[in-house]
């Protein structure tokens, strides 16, 4: 067998995945549990007032740069993080088949999501 | 087709509950699903949003009803589970070194609730200025 000497490594794209993932459940473990607070919680039990969340406001921020961007992140970030948490959970409950397959379709979901949350903000700039 | 039947190891569907490590492990990993669900609640309020005034209340009715109460605070509690085996896991995921040595574990997860603390009431307050 000879060994070439400049053998490149094939690049795996775990990389980008692993980042996303890092960076989603950051996102969830600091901001996820306040904002279910806010949303399904405060304001819907009229705990807080309903202006928190009147269409104006929330409008209003949304179709700010910073705020699209804000509520992007948000909404989105979480998804990478949770469908590859789901993706390896897939093997835990001995979902064998298609792994391939499996990986498409969850960070295809992560993404999709993120595409429709993406297109309605600019869409509403 | 292939003749080759390669062994493969039985295991019990319900191998997770058997061991506490494990139950708390597939809670963790679980948390997943509650958690995507609250995305996709507020990519569909986004929509509703894009679409007018009447939507966006309506889609804020919706969130007044005590299912989605329930279902919010069950995903209240299992974000917050994701959060403290986050936090635990930091001093691994952070292996910080100062002056040839290893900051110990409680310092960085305290650092972290501390953090978190700040950043919840930052929000509150920002959500509460109307």
């Amino acid at each position: 067998m000879s060994h070439s000497q400049h053998t490149e490594p094939k690049r795996s794209h775990e990389p980008i995945f692993w980042g996303l993932f890092g960076a989603g459940g950051m996102l969830t473990a600091f901001l996820t549990p306040v904002m279910v607070l806010v949303t399904g919680i405060l304001v819907p039990l009229g705990l807080m007032s309903p202006e928190a969340l009147s269409y104006e406001r929330i409008h209003d921020f949304a179709t700010t740069w910073y705020g699209a961007a804000v509520l992007f992140v948000l909404i989105a970030l979480p998804l990478w993080h949770t469908l590859h948490r789901i993706y390896h959970g897939l093997h835990d409950i001995g979902i064998h088949r298609g792994r391939d397959i499996q990986q498409v379709v969850s960070y295809g979901f992560a993404f999709a999501v993120s595409v429709f949350v993406f297109t309605l903000l600019l869409q509403m700039f | 087709m292939s003749k080759r039947k390669p062994y493969e190891r039985e295991l019990p569907t319900d191998w997770w509950l058997k061991h506490a490590f494990y139950t708390k492990y597939m809670i963790r990993e679980g948390s997943s699903i509650l958690i995507t669900l609250y995305s996709l609640i507020l990519a569909w309020g986004v929509f509703r949003l894009s679409q007018g005034p009447e939507a966006w209340q309506a889609w804020l009715d919706c969130l007044t009803h005590p299912l989605s109460i329930l279902l919010h605070l069950a995903v209240l509690v299992l974000a917050l589970y994701h959060t403290i085996t986050w936090f635990s896991l930091a001093p691994k995921a952070a292996d910080l070194w100062i002056k040839g040595k290893k900051l110990e574990d409680k310092p960085i997860v305290i650092g972290h609730y501390v953090a978190l603390a700040i950043t919840t009431i930052v929000a509150l307050i920002i959500v509460a200025a109307y």
